[in-house]
């Protein structure tokens, strides 16, 4: 069992431990509404994983090295940047498909890029927030987060 | 039969992929062999720790009164302004167009439109259950560094677009 899984586990025990102690109703509705949420993530996050096996199998290290990696430059960020921008990937099923990015070879900047703006940049949703906020803010925003998102991955890879 | 069909369509990929799995062993088909070793080691890995997030999620989820601070958010400003919808975003989950609405509703309630914009910069990259997945996955190191180079940002982006959008007739609208 890997460390990540065991220090999850303690908390979680100690926290339902107290929390079952502090108010018992309470804690079976966290208990709940934590059951629903792991069901409705399930397929989808089962989904994600068979693809990623697949696609880490199909696409070898030496492309993503090429094309992702440390020394892929300005090509790579683009390419993190803008494939994160256009695609609405939830950020749960997100973070399997980073970890094995990066364990194929891609540095960090790009990594790092490629996950903010996958969060903070949508084109898919655009439509809808302009509804709310109108064209030119909506716009003005996506603009603002797609450059901090590249300023981030550039930090991000330097310090790491 | 129809009703069936619409039920299991989300397990197709599933089943179809232990099918592939099968058969593959059966032949000895050797990619669908590695390809299933490094799926079960990405599902142990999913099952060792998930479950507990969750649990961790569903309690805070009852337990921190969300409410309670939306209440008091948008009167105020400053830096206490912004570190109350920071934390309010923090506590939010789901993808960043479920952070429209609460947009609206912080200008609605007169919120200053740096903070609109900073909780939309929080909510998106800064969601306490996102977090926890993220330190699972990617590690403790590149979760605080992405985190503490991402905030600074998106608190400039809300004065920049504060200082684009004085004297514009800012408006955020619902949608019903």
């Amino acid at each position: 069992m890997s460390t990540n899984a065991i220090i999850y586990i303690t908390i979680s025990v100690i926290l339902v431990a107290m929390s079952f102690v502090f108010n018992r109703q309470k804690t079976m509705m966290g208990l709940k509404k934590g059951w629903n949420m792991f069901k409705n993530i399930l397929v989808p996050f089962l989904n994600i994983l068979i693809l990623v096996s697949i696609a880490l199998y199909l696409i070898p290290p030496s492309i993503i090295i090429r094309y992702l990696g440390p020394d892929s430059g300005p090509l790579g960020l683009g390419i993190a940047a803008v494939v994160g921008s256009i695609t609405l990937i939830p950020g749960f099923i997100s973070y399997p498909i980073a970890k094995g990015l990066i364990e194929q070879g891609a540095s960090y900047t790009v990594v790092a890029t490629f996950m903010t703006t996958l969060m903070m940049v949508g084109v898919v949703t655009l439509p809808l927030e302009i509804r709310y906020f109108g064209k030119r803010v909506a716009i003005t925003r996506n603009l603002l987060n797609f450059v901090a998102a590249i300023i981030i991955g550039l930090v991000v890879g330097f310090v790491l | 039969m129809k009703i069936h069909w619409k039920k299991a369509r989300p397990f197709i990929w599933i089943l179809l992929f232990v099918l592939f799995i099968a058969v593959s062993f059966i032949l000895g088909f050797q990619p669908g062999k590695d390809i299933s070793i490094s799926f079960k080691n990405s599902l142990v890995e999913m099952i060792t720790f998930i479950p507990a997030l969750f649990i961790i999620v569903g309690l805070f989820d009852v337990w921190v009164p969300k409410e309670k601070i939306q209440r008091h958010i948008g009167q105020e400003s400053g830096i206490k302004g912004i570190a109350i919808v920071v934390l309010l975003a923090m506590l939010q989950a789901g993808p960043l167009y479920g952070a429209f609405p609460v947009a609206y509703m912080l200008y609605k309630k007169g919120a200053s439109i740096k903070n609109i914009f900073i909780y939309l910069g929080a909510f998106a990259s800064l969601k306490i259950p996102m977090l926890g997945i993220e330190i699972a996955y990617l590690g403790v190191k590149f979760t605080l560094v992405r985190t503490l180079v991402s905030l600074p940002l998106f608190i400039a982006i809300g004065y920049l677009m504060e200082w684009y959008l004085k004297n514009k007739n800012f408006e955020v609208k619902t949608i019903e």
